[in-house]
Order: structure tokens, then sequence, then C-alpha cells
């Protein structure tokens, strides 16, 4: 069952142009996403790729342009005030920075409290406590968190924090934007562990944002990889890391450091590639290997007859 | 903050700790006037007029013979609630605005900054000038007055905290949990923009005395017999020629109390604002 669809999002950012006639800068053009119950899906791609945007629009925490947003089967990109309020218990986020995301002048218990007074605005103040407790459990925190504030606690523990936040109102989905690229490695771990724990009890489906494809290989079962606020391929975890389709997917695995560096074959290492977006065509051309001269005309639609593993390229990699 | 620390901040600055004094001093002075003075500030004495300074009168006498001393006591009182109210005043309109301003955004924001630019476009003193003197020059219209046109700093203030703290996390977060704007502002942004408010609050105190004497030295402000350190530099103004006493004594007391007021919120500023703590 699909939990989450979005079709079509765009987002443009007005830049510079003091009486507002600025160049527009395409943060996020025609991204589709399709998140079904109890799944994983990783959104990857580099700093500005817009993976980061396309989770907003979907939070609704920024508005989308164009396109439309479904959550459980429900059309919300127009649904506003009291009734998006109500509607934003089903789904949830976690942020990147566990240093920035909790308000340093709450205790825990009101933090993760929170989404109780305003979706359970019935319980007592006792009740709430108990809930907190429990959720924070479940996150591995112990009841002496309760009464501490923020400053108090270390990153991983912050995350934990946040997690419990976002959990305590019982979302479908959880928005997971860099969850784990602030915390040292060993916390990094723990916290993804506790991640999938969660994910398998309470069969919850996770939008995970990310640029470390070592952590997406971990905890992900589709992943959709986006260049230019594109998507430029999509497909299982299995598919995409085993046999990637684009230049620019193959760009990415082959950057990401490997466990046996002097193994690394010779076709692996990255060439020195030209910097740069194109403007027309395929975004990728100017740093790509196979480019080819009809790149400059691409209309960026999928090329693949698979639905389960599409790309965005005339000149795919092929095996 | 924990006592450790607050005890840190007053070593390490050494204006916060002198200003954070001289406040207080004022304070308790104004506070305790009527016990602490030696005469009664309206008791006229024909055969002590004109006294310089000396131990019965440690400020001297003025031109109906009451105690300078005494008076600036009382004038204290007039100034520090001026102060007070009148900051109060701008306070509560500048963080309505602000708030809805950088809460809101778009058109709203538009309108209200564009309103505030307006309003500050006024020189605000003649602007309080021209007010009073369509009113009936009181304490409480002076209070009024200075306060509402005295909540454009706070109002530009407050909608950009709010607008660099609408893009932290932590405020995402609870946007994302489904609070109302109402909670988001009360639990979420204000708390988070105290510091500057203070700073800002503190500084304002300061102006509005100053606001306060001047009014009351062209006789718009507090009205005679009621003392106030405005009107008792209008009298001394007079006899500066053959009482000097009647002008230092006053004009002292707003010096010191707008020194104090000002390197209180200096220091504050110092402490909720590390970027600019260092010059």
């Amino acid at each position: 069952m699909t939990v989450l669809k979005a079709e079509s999002l765009s987002k443009n950012f007005r830049r510079g142009g003091l009486w507002g006639g600025g160049a527009a800068l395409k943060a996020v053009d025609n991204v589709s996403i399709d998140l079904k119950e109890g799944e994983t899906l990783a959104i990857v791609g580099e700093s500005g790729s817009g993976k980061s945007t396309t989770a907003r629009m979907v939070m609704r925490l920024i508005a989308a342009d164009e396109g439309s947003i479904h959550l459980l089967g429900k059309e919300i990109s127009h649904v506003r005030g009291k009734r998006l309020r109500m509607l934003r218990k089903h789904i949830q986020m976690v942020f990147q920075d566990p240093f920035a995301s909790l308000n340093p002048r709450m205790k825990i218990v009101e933090t993760v409290g929170e989404g109780l007074r305003v979706h359970q605005p019935k319980l007592s103040k006792a009740e709430r406590r108990v809930r907190v407790a429990q959720t924070l459990q479940q996150c591995g925190m112990d009841e002496e968190a309760l009464d501490r504030y923020p400053h108090q606690f270390s990153g991983g523990q912050r995350q934990r924090i946040g997690i419990a936040r976002a959990l305590i109102v019982k979302p479908k989905i959880l928005v997971l934007d860099e969850p784990v690229s602030a915390l040292d490695v060993s916390v990094q771990a723990q916290i993804l562990n506790l991640l999938k724990e969660i994910q398998t009890q309470q069969n919850l489906s996770y939008l995970f944002i990310s640029h470390d494809l070592s952590v997406v290989q971990h905890i992900a079962d589709r992943v959709l990889v986006m260049f230019a606020g594109r998507v430029v391929e999509q497909g299982t975890v299995t598919d995409v890391f085993e046999s990637p389709k684009h230049p620019y997917t193959k760009m990415l695995l082959a950057a990401r450091p490997i466990d046996y560096p002097h193994e690394r074959t010779g076709k692996d290492e990255i060439a020195e590639v030209s910097e740069g977006i194109a403007d027309t065509g395929c975004a990728f051309r100017l740093r790509c290997s196979n480019v080819q001269d009809d790149c400059a005309d691409f209309d960026g639609l999928d090329q693949s007859d698979d639905p389960e593993h599409s790309y965005h390229c005339l000149h795919p990699i092929t095996d | 903050m924990e006592a450790g620390s607050i005890k840190a901040v007053f070593t390490k600055s050494p204006l916060l700790t002198f200003g954070a004094i001289v406040v207080s001093i004022i304070i308790l002075l104004a506070l305790f006037a009527p016990l602490i003075a030696p005469y009664d500030p309206a008791a006229i004495n024909v055969r002590d007029i004109l006294f310089p300074p000396s131990w019965q009168h440690w400020c001297g006498t003025d031109t109906l013979g009451r105690d300078v001393f005494s008076r600036m006591l009382f004038g204290a009182r007039v100034s520090l609630a001026v102060g007070f109210v009148a900051v109060g005043i701008a306070l509560l309109v500048g963080i309505i605005l602000g708030s809805i301003a950088g809460h809101y955004g778009g058109r709203v924001d538009a309108v209200i900054m564009r309103l505030t630019d307006m309003v500050l476009c006024f020189p605000t003193f003649f602007l309080i000038l021209a007010v009073i003197a369509f009113l009936e020059p009181s304490i409480w219209n002076i209070m009024i007055v200075i306060g509402l046109t005295s909540w454009m700093g706070v109002t530009r203030l407050v909608r950009a905290e709010f607008l660099s703290l609408r893009e932290r996390e932590f405020v995402l977060a609870a946007y994302s949990l489904g609070l109302s704007s109402f909670q988001l502002i009360w639990r979420y942004l204000l708390p988070n923009a105290i510091g500057p408010i203070l700073v800002s609050a503190v500084l304002g105190v300061a102006g509005a005395v100053l606001i306060e004497s001047g009014l009351s030295f062209l006789g718009l402000g507090v009205q005679p017999p009621d003392p106030s350190w405005g009107n008792m530099l209008t009298e001394g103004k007079d006899n500066i020629q053959i009482a000097w006493w009647l002008s230092l004594y006053p004009g002292l007391a707003i010096l010191i109390t707008v020194l104090g007021y000002n390197l209180l919120g200096e220091g504050l500023r110092d402490i909720f604002d590390p970027k600019t703590a260092k010059r």
C-alpha cells in the first residue's frame, strides 16, 4: 500500500533581482516519489541536488510550486490551517543537526511531549509524562532524561530524543533528513539500528535523505538518485548499487570510501571532471564520461523499460 | 543560567557590573524615597532660600527654600516610572507587531514593516512635542506618548530574530508537529528571542528617561510643583549664575542614570550576542 505519493513536484527559488525580477533557481524539477508501507526509500545526491527541498515540500514545511502530494491516499498539497495541523501527526521528521533540533529552553519532557499536547489535548500532565517516558525508553533513553535540558546530552542522545519527539504522535511516515551525518561513526550505527528496530515494530515507512551511500545501502530498500533538482535514477538498492545505469550514480558509488582501498581497481578511479551543471539538456553532461552530442537536447524522460529500475539517461552504462 | 555562570559574567564584565550597581542603587533610592528623604519635597521654607550645599541640605535649597536632595529623590520616581511604563508600552506594541510580521511573513510582514518605516521617518522628539502640545501635559500622557513613539526598534528586532529562528530545526520540528501559530510564537520563538529584547528594553529605559527630562525641562512634562529632574533643571537655568547647585545635581542625576542603563544594556548585549562582544 502506498502511504505517500508525490507527483511532479517542482520548486523554484528566486535569486538576486532588486525588484523581484531575478533569475529563478530550479531547486527541484519534476520529482515524483512513491513510498510504500513499511519500506525505506532513500533520496541521495550531492549538496544542492534538491533532496532536502523535496523532503521539506513533502512535509509541507515549504510550499511546492507545482505537483501534488498524497498522504495516506489524501491530497494534502492544498490543505491549510487547522486541518493541515491535524494531518501532521501522520508524517513526522527527524532533523540533521542534533544540536539545533531541540529547543534549548525546554525540558526534554516538554519537548518530546509537545506532539501529545497538540494531538491528544485531553491527556493530563501526568499521563503525558508517562507516555513521554515510554517513548523515550523505546528510543533507548531512561527516565532520568525527562527533567533535563538538551545541553546535558550528547549528540547521539539528542538524536534519540529527536526520534522520540517524532514517534510520540504515532506517525505512519518518518522523513529522516540526514539523521546520522552529524554523528560519530560508532554512534551512527546505533542510531541506524534503532531506526531499523522501530521500523519493524511499528511498520513505519521511512523517507531517508542522505549523501552517504554506505548508510543508504545499510538501511534502504529502494533508492532515488537526484542531481541538480531532477531524478536521474531510481530502483532497488541491489539494482542501483550493483548495476548503476546513470553515469552520475556510478560516479557517486565510486566516490564512496571502501573497506579495502588497495583492492580498488583502476576503472573505479574518480576521473578529474569539470565542475558545473548544464542549463539545458542533461544537467550532468558537463561532467559525464559518456557524453555525446544529443545529450544537449535531452528532455530528461525515463529511458528504461523496467518500472522497477528507471534511469534518465540517453547513454546509460551497460555492463 | 546557573548561579556560577552569573558570577563569572560579573567578574568578566566590569562595565556590566558597574551599570547593574548604579541602576540598582537608583531604583532603591526611588523606591524608598519617602524613607530616605530628609525633608518633605514640597515643604516651602522662606527663611532658607537658595542655601548652598551644606550638612543640613546636602544639595542645597531652591528659590522656595525646598530641599534639592529630597526633591531629586522624588524626581527619580518620576523618571523611572516614565522609563518603565513607556518601555513597557513600546515592548507590548513592538513584540506584537514584530511577532506577527516575523511569523507570518509575506504581505502582512510588508505592511507592518512599511508602517514601521513610516513612523521611523518622523523625528521622534518633535512628534512627541506636537502630540503633547495638543494633550494636557501630565505624567500619564508622557508615558503613553513616549511608549507609542518608540516601539519601532523593538518591532524590527523581534521580526529579525523570528526570521532567523524560523529556519532553526527545533522550530521546524515544532511546526511539523502541528503547533498553532500562537503556541509556536509563545513557546518557541519569543523565549529564544528574549535576550536581544531585554537588551533593547534596558537601553530603551535610558532613552525614555532622557526624553522625559527634556519634555519636563521644556514645561511639557511633569508640572511643578511635582518634582522631576527635568523641571528642576528649568528652575536651575534661571538662577545658574547665583545657584549652580540647582542645575548641577539634577543634571548629574540624569547623566548617571542614563549612563547606568546604557552600560547595563551594553553589558547584557555582550552576553546575549557573542558576535559583537569583542570588537
